[in-house]
């Protein structure tokens, strides 16, 4: 039931009541214009720091070699700490916990990759299969390597999107897959294609069987790096995962089991638990002020309501007396009330997201600030808690108001 | 017209009973000029509220226009005054944000006549009162006395049987109570019932009966029959 001539009399009280219209708006709208730049910053902090722990799972432990600074029985500190498939056999069999486990060696020959008449340098990388669920990449086509690939000995390879747009150009793009390119002048098999959303250098790369490398480049049997992940094991867990393997090493390398520098092993969960700890702590606080500026947003609202209905006892009355009913008198007062602050969120909302939108389009492209974003439903949400609380704040005194002996109410005492 | 019989009223504030109205009997007929006159605490703005279906009433009854009035409910008690009743008061109660003629036309909203009808009519009612070029007028660009008239024009637009007017003169000059009393005077001639509360006794002296009211019930009654046009 729409009735014209009701909001006729609606839009005609507010426009000529500019101030008291503007201070309800402005409460309003302000409320919820610092509760989207609030939430919005909070969320873009936080899409930034995640971002960064992009590119690999975030239960992984990566096993480094590295050159021992203590002396140990009777070997002097400054040697180097030398990896071999032997530790990546032993680490797979004995340590309890692993889910998958990959070793991977650095490729420091000639990383010079070619198609045809395409040139490029990328980072070579051998690894295991599991290699791929360890950094998280995903296949875009074809496959990754597998067991067979890496106990056969084959020339295969697994290249990155942008290696895969730098080498195969026009008509060849379809037919990447299956087609061979040469790494260090060895042709090898293109087998799959993936992407990575890990940073940059690590998507321009490509991988090829660890004892392929081996075998056609190296001439040993060294590693560099042995990679695993730990399932869902507790960080406690995962800790005494960690000392095991450092103890093992130790004795088997023969150094310090205290020298840290001998082999680095980091963990991932770790570094993640702490970075989310402190973004729980940040998104606590971001509520706590936000749901204070929503309470400063109701207050100032249910304010104004009060004494916009107590101004208008004396209109109240003179309506009352002309034969207006209660309930026509409080409905048009609420009605009016939800439209004013219903339009000042409406206005709150969109100047927040506004300058939300304009700050990360004009800003540089900052590492820890991406996207910053309001949740949309909370800010909805807020907005039309901010009507309710408007709307009950004036019901009451406008019931009260609606109610009073007319004669009264305009008697000049 | 009106009638009340018995009629009773108290108050309650906290434990303290006020008996305001103790057993009132009047007896208006249609086109009569009344004023009731009485000292501040001798219930006449309490008899205006109940006459004007503003309050409620404990004991006796009250019939207007042979309408029983009683026990209403808000919605019908807003019906009876819109059509019945119109009221004039003392400091005019005008809507400061409407002009002149959204004043005047205010009841008929309530009637639901349309914006363009109800403007018209008012219109007329304006030029009745000779204040037709003020229709845009805020009121407060308005004398006391064209405030008055516009206040009378709207208690007049609604065409009601009564009007009832509480001390209508107490914030105008004596020259102007003397035009807004002529007015009435007029208004009353088209048979509409006049009653006027006031203290004055000028005021009072330009009506054809005299209530005095006094601690609730009915002191005196004097009736100007030399001064009646019936």
């Amino acid at each position: 039931m729409f009735d014209l001539d009701k909001w006729q009399e609606i839009f005609a009280t507010i426009k000529k009541n500019r101030l008291r219209t503007f201070l309800t708006g402005f409460s309003v709208a302000w409320g919820i214009f610092m509760l989207i730049i609030l939430l919005g910053s909070g969320k873009g902090l936080e899409n930034g720091v995640r971002n960064q722990f992009k590119g690999s799972v975030n239960n992984g432990i990566w096993i480094s070699a590295g050159r021992t600074t203590i002396p140990f029985q009777g070997y002097k500190p400054g040697r180097d700490i030398k990896f071999t498939n032997e530790d990546y056999e032993r680490v797979k069999t004995t340590i309890d916990g692993i889910d998958v486990i990959s070793a991977r060696s650095w490729f420091d020959i000639n990383n010079t990759i070619s198609y045809k008449n395409e040139y490029g340098n990328f980072t070579i990388s051998p690894c295991h299969p599991s290699y791929a669920i360890i950094k998280d990449v995903q296949i875009v086509e074809g496959r990754f390597l597998n067991e067979i690939d890496v106990q056969k000995y084959r020339k295969v390879v697994a290249i990155s999107t942008i290696v895969h747009d730098a080498l195969f150009k026009n008509g060849d793009k379809e037919k990447a897959v299956g087609s061979y390119i040469k790494i260090s002048g060895v042709p090898f098999k293109v087998v799959g294609i993936f992407s990575d959303e890990g940073p940059e250098d690590e998507q321009r790369r490509v991988y090829i069987p660890i004892y392929t490398a081996q075998r056609v480049f190296m001439g040993d049997n060294e590693i560099n790096q042995i990679s695993l992940t730990t399932g869902d094991q507790t960080l406690d867990e995962v800790e005494k995962m960690v000392e095991q393997i450092r103890k093992q090493f130790s004795a088997v390398h023969k150094f310090d089991v205290e020298d840290r520098r001998a082999i680095n092993i980091w963990n991932k969960a770790e570094d993640y638990k702490r970075t989310m700890d402190l973004f729980a702590g940040i998104r606590l606080f971001v509520w706590i002020v936000g749901i204070g500026t929503i309470i400063a947003g109701i207050v100032g609202v249910s304010n104004i309501m009060i004494i916009v209905v107590k101004e208008r006892t004396k209109e109240i009355g003179v309506r009352k007396a002309i034969g207006a009913t209660p309930y026509s008198i409080v409905s048009t007062i609420i009605t009016e009330s939800i439209l004013i602050t219903a339009f000042a969120g409406y206005v709150g909302l969109v100047l927040g997201i506004g300058l939300m939108e304009l700050l990360s389009r004009a800003l540089p492209p900052i590492e820890f600030f991406v996207n910053p974003q309001a949740d949309l439903r909370v800010a909805i949400s807020a907005t039309i808690l901010l009507i309710f609380s408007g709307t009950f704040a004036g019901m009451f005194p406008a019931i009260k108001a609606a109610n009073i002996r007319p004669i009264e109410a305009l008697r000049d005492e | 017209m009106l009638e009340l019989q018995g009629l009773h009223k108290s108050y309650f504030t906290g434990n303290n009973e006020l008996h305001v109205l103790k057993g009132l009997d009047l007896k208006i007929e249609q086109g009569e000029l009344v004023s009731i006159m009485g000292s501040s605490g001798s219930g006449k703005s309490t008899l205006l509220n109940i006459l004007g279906i503003l309050d409620s009433y404990d004991k006796g009854s009250y019939k207007l226009n042979n309408t029983l009035i009683s026990n209403l409910s808000e919605k019908k008690a807003a019906h009876y005054r819109n059509n019945m009743l119109g009221f004039v008061f003392q400091s005019f109660n005008l809507i400061t944000f409407k002009n002149a003629m959204e004043n005047v036309a205010l009841p008929l909203y309530y009637q639901g006549i349309s914006r363009k009808k109800r403007n018209k009519i008012a219109l007329e009612y304006l030029d009745r009162m000779g204040l037709r070029e003020w229709a845009e007028h805020m009121p407060n660009e308005l004398s006391g006395g064209q405030k008055q008239r516009v206040a009378i024009a709207r208690a007049m637009i609604s065409k009601p049987k009564v009007i009832l007017a509480d001390e209508p003169t107490g914030a105008l000059d004596s020259a102007t109570s003397i035009e807004v009393m002529d007015l009435f005077r007029e208004i009353n001639k088209t048979g509409i019932t006049m009653i006027i509360v006031t203290h004055e006794k000028d005021i009072s002296e330009k009506t054809d009966r005299i209530i005095y009211l006094k601690d609730g019930i009915i002191e005196s009654e004097h009736i100007r029959k030399e001064m009646s046009y019936v």
